[in-house]
């Protein structure tokens, strides 16, 4: 990114980078004053009829869980803009981000107010297009386009199984609305194809929200600059999935299957991801990864329904969003002040930079859980939810508490050795505080996290219970948010947690190597994404090769197989045969006339000389006129005559000037003769099928009684030409006049003729 | 009567199609005209086939009388020939300006659009 505030003269922007700042500071406010309204229990929405012949409304809804997800959008939003107008100062396409990043804010905001599915996946695909506009901001390097192309593709792909999810989930259940699926929750669990909804919507929920094996693009993601880093892949956008998965819990979990897909994709994502955090050096690198621990864990969590890991969801949910959004300002302005974001490197900035530290300071010991922070309530409840876990509730407490005891160690990593280690090398810049738009940010929502530790109760009351309403039903099913629960086994784990952390973050720079070791020889699935990436393009020019190979009889021979398969397998498939032929009013004039037309076509489709295959044509051509003749057509025979004689003359004038046909037989293949006989057959089969179907005679009758009346022409098949149908006959006349031009054209332009 | 003249446009797509597969041009241009009768018979059948009644109103009648041929398809089928014979004229010309520029007959030589291995991409 090409941030330089050296030689940035213009270091203000202007004010309109401050439109977004006071846009979704309104935002905030209106919808702090609707939260009373919910937290009685009520529940807003608004419904324009968008596509009402499909059932797609634009249907808001704004209940616990969309208002928690608002705030949180709009409230981070407002310092996100406000830190990123110095965090971008003097950059050259200052404008764009901001619309950029405001397009994204009202894009999450209508995803999570959304009641339709159709708009749901509407602005889902907006945030996909915007974080990808965002991703790659930093266009001019390699890193930043594939970076935002890989963000694109895996997110797109899964929008793509949503989308089928949510036609699927809205035509089995007859409504669109969110509100009415939620409704029916029962008919759509026992339905028969649940299953298959299931995988799709959380192919899409799990792309977006980065769950194993789909976590790689989110680490790549952090290409964007910092402030989008903050709101989009840590705090908001990420969050869509899980926001999806909370969305449909009340319709959809219960079963086995949400069960264990839920709790062991999640349980393996927070494991895993902790582990890959401990072992980065750039900082933000490692928040990228807690991010991914962190989703982990609201994934398992949503695979629960007791009410104490519904409250564990809701709490996490509230609490990393604070410190999180705050640890990435931070970085962002220990990044901007001493110019890098290494944690080898960093060291002794608490003296100069104190507010960034303190705000770091706040966030980390809420992200490590220590009281009377939130993040310590959160911890205790994370516990209790998932000691209440219907089964296997030793194995995934461990796993929880091996991913919270390293995301401890990394919140020592990232919010105290930049600030309070000793610095060993020279830095880059030399640091000192950053301005106080930046520092707004990160110290509000690091002291909101010690607020809301110390008084729950405003957040239980306004935020957690109308949550866990939204996710169980009823209001008072909310477990209490309290700091000391007495001496119970959460509080055990919390202590085993920060105990197992501190020697983690003593012995994390031992373990980081052994640890690059350990991921060096696992497979690697960002370098496995650049290998399917290769695969696919070489899919694509290996199926080219075959069906495209620039030879003209192997194109014809792909069209003609093609519709063999697709006609004659519908046949098959559908037994769809037409009955036997009558051939019992068969008169002996007609199998005259069939077999020497098909004597002819044979002939010359066999015959290697071309004076041959010239009568053979003749041949066919006036069987053909015949059997106008016989059934009453003598205006079509006689022009079937005359373009017969033509063709005949035309071919002879040719071939003067053309070579022998080959002697050899080296054009007559069995495979072809295959290929044409299927075709033939089938062509027959379609046809018979057609004369077993009633022919509709009204438009025949039309002309028959209107022929004379209106046009007075006593040869029905003239006045239909000239009359009736006269402007098709000008086209006709038109299409030889355009053929006679062209043949003209060509025959006349001279060429490097080239004798054999 | 239609079931043997479907049998017959059979045999005369089969050929045609046979014809269309080889790798002389001419023979190709055979098999299209050896297909546009079979498609222009495929029309024709499909309206019904009637024997000795030509759909014409006889004088002092304002209607055909009695059962007479389906003049719709017969019409369609006059507009189709024409069309179909436009089509062979023009591609015999570009076969016969295909042989006179690039030397020969055969389809898989002529490789100007989409060159060998090479090409550019």
């Amino acid at each position: 990114m090409a941030r330089n505030i050296e030689t940035s003269e213009n270091r203000d922007n202007g004010l309109i980078g401050l439109i977004p700042v006071a846009l979704s500071a309104a935002l905030f406010a209106w919808l702090i004053t609707q939260a009373n309204t919910i937290a009685e229990g009520g529940a807003i929405r608004y419904v324009w009829d968008w596509v009402p012949s499909l059932g797609i409304s634009m249907s808001f809804m704004l209940d616990g869980l969309s208002l928690t997800f608002a705030l949180l959008i709009s409230g981070i939003g407002a310092m996100v803009f406000l830190y990123s107008r110095t965090y971008l100062a003097g950059q050259e396409h200052f404008n764009r981000f901001m619309f950029f990043l405001t397009s994204f804010m009202l894009a999450m905001l209508g995803l999570i107010l959304a009641d339709n599915l159709i708009t749901l996946f509407v602005f889902w695909e907006l945030t996909t297009i915007t974080s990808y506009l965002l991703i790659g901001f930093a266009h001019a390097t390699e890193k930043g386009r594939r970076s935002a192309l890989q963000a694109l593709f895996v997110t797109g792909a899964g929008a793509l199984a949503l989308l089928a999810g949510f036609i699927l989930l809205g035509t089995t259940m007859g409504s669109f609305e969110l509100s009415e699926i939620l409704a029916n929750g029962d008919a759509l669990r026992n339905h028969e194809l649940y299953v298959p909804i299931l995988i799709l919507i959380l192919a899409g929920a799990f792309t977006k929200s980065a769950q194993f094996p789909f976590h790689f693009w989110l680490p790549n993601a952090m290409a964007a600059p910092t402030p989008v880093s903050a709101f989009l892949h840590s705090a908001t956008m990420v969050k869509a999935g899980i926001y999806l998965m909370a969305r449909l819990h009340p319709a959809m979990s219960g079963t086995d299957i949400w069960f264990w897909t839920l709790t062991v994709a999640g349980a393996f994502t927070a494991v895993f991801a902790s582990v890959l955090a401990l072992r980065q050096i750039d900082l933000k690198q490692s928040l990228a990864y807690t991010t991914l621990m962190a989703l982990g864990t609201l994934t398992l969590f949503l695979g629960q329904d007791s009410a104490y890991a519904m409250t564990a969801f809701a709490t996490f949910l509230i609490v990393h969003s604070l410190y999180k959004a705050s640890l990435f300002l931070v970085v962002g302005c220990v990044d901007y002040s001493a110019g890098t974001r290494n944690a080898d490197i960093l060291g002794g900035l608490g003296r100069i930079m104190p507010v960034s530290a303190l705000a770091a300071a706040l966030a980390a010991l809420s992200m490590a859980g220590f009281p009377p922070f939130l993040g310590f309530i959160g911890k205790e409840l994370q516990y209790a939810g998932i000691l209440a876990i219907g089964s296997q509730p030793f194995v995934f407490t461990v796993a929880l508490l091996l991913s919270n005891a390293l995301m401890f160690a990394v919140a020592g990593i990232v919010a105290l050795r930049p600030f309070w280690g000793r610095r060993e090398v020279e830095l880059p810049r030399s640091p000192k505080e950053v301005p106080w738009t930046m520092l707004l940010g990160p110290v509000v929502l690091a002291c909101l996290g010690v607020f809301f530790g110390i008084h729950p109760d405003p957040l239980q009351f306004a935020l957690v219970d109308p949550l866990v309403a939204s996710l169980l039903g009823s209001i008072d099913e909310a477990k209490e948010l309290k700091l000391w629960a007495g001496v119970n086994m959460p509080l055990i784990l919390s202590i085993v947690t920060v105990t197992l952390g501190a020697a983690l973050y003593i012995g994390h720079r031992g373990l980081r190597a052994w640890l690059g070791r350990v991921v060096a020889a696992a497979p690697n699935f960002d370098r496995g994404w650049d290998r399917f990436l290769a695969g696919l393009k070489g899919f694509a020019a290996w199926q080219t090769r075959i069906i495209q190979p620039g030879i003209l009889r192997v194109y014809i021979g792909v069209t003609f197989a093609t519709a063999l398969v697709a006609i004659g397998g519908t046949i098959i498939a559908r037994n769809a045969w037409p009955g036997l032929p009558d051939f019992q009013d068969v008169t002996w004039p007609i199998i005259a006339i069939s077999l020497l037309i098909s004597v002819g076509a044979i002939m010359a489709a066999l015959t290697s000389s071309r004076v041959a295959a010239m009568a053979a044509l003749g041949v066919v051509g006036i069987g053909v006129a015949m059997v106008f003749i016989v059934f009453s057509a003598p205006d079509v025979a006689i022009t079937q005559l005359l373009v017969e004689t033509l063709v005949v003359v035309l071919v002879a004038v040719a071939l003067l000037r053309l070579p022998l046909l080959d002697q050899g037989g080296r054009d007559h293949r069995p495979a072809d003769a295959v290929l044409a006989l299927g075709v033939g057959g089938v062509f027959t089969l379609v046809l018979l099928a057609v004369l077993e179907t009633p022919i509709d005679l009204r438009l025949t009758e039309y002309f028959e009684v209107t022929s004379w009346p209106e046009a007075f022409g006593r040869n029905i098949v003239n006045v239909i030409l000239v009359d009736f149908r006269a402007l098709d006959t000008f086209g006709e006349i038109a299409v030889v006049v355009i053929a006679a031009l062209s043949a003209y054209a060509l025959l006349r332009t001279t060429s490097e003729r080239k004798d054999p | 009567m239609e079931a043997l003249l479907a049998l017959t446009i059979g045999v005369l797509v089969a050929t045609a199609v046979y014809l269309m597969l080889a790798r002389n041009i001419l023979r190709f241009i055979f098999g299209l005209v050896l297909f546009s009768n079979a498609a222009n018979l495929t029309i024709f059948v499909s309206g019904r086939v009637t024997v000795g009644a030509p759909p014409l109103i006889p004088v002092g009648a304002d209607a055909p009388v009695g059962d007479v041929a389906n003049a719709l398809p017969q019409a369609l089928v006059l507009t189709a020939i024409v069309i179909g014979f436009g089509l062979f004229a023009f591609a015999l010309v570009l076969m016969f300006r295909a042989y006179s520029s690039l030397g020969t007959l055969y389809s898989d030589e002529m490789r100007v659009a989409e060159p060998r291995e090479g090409g550019k991409t």
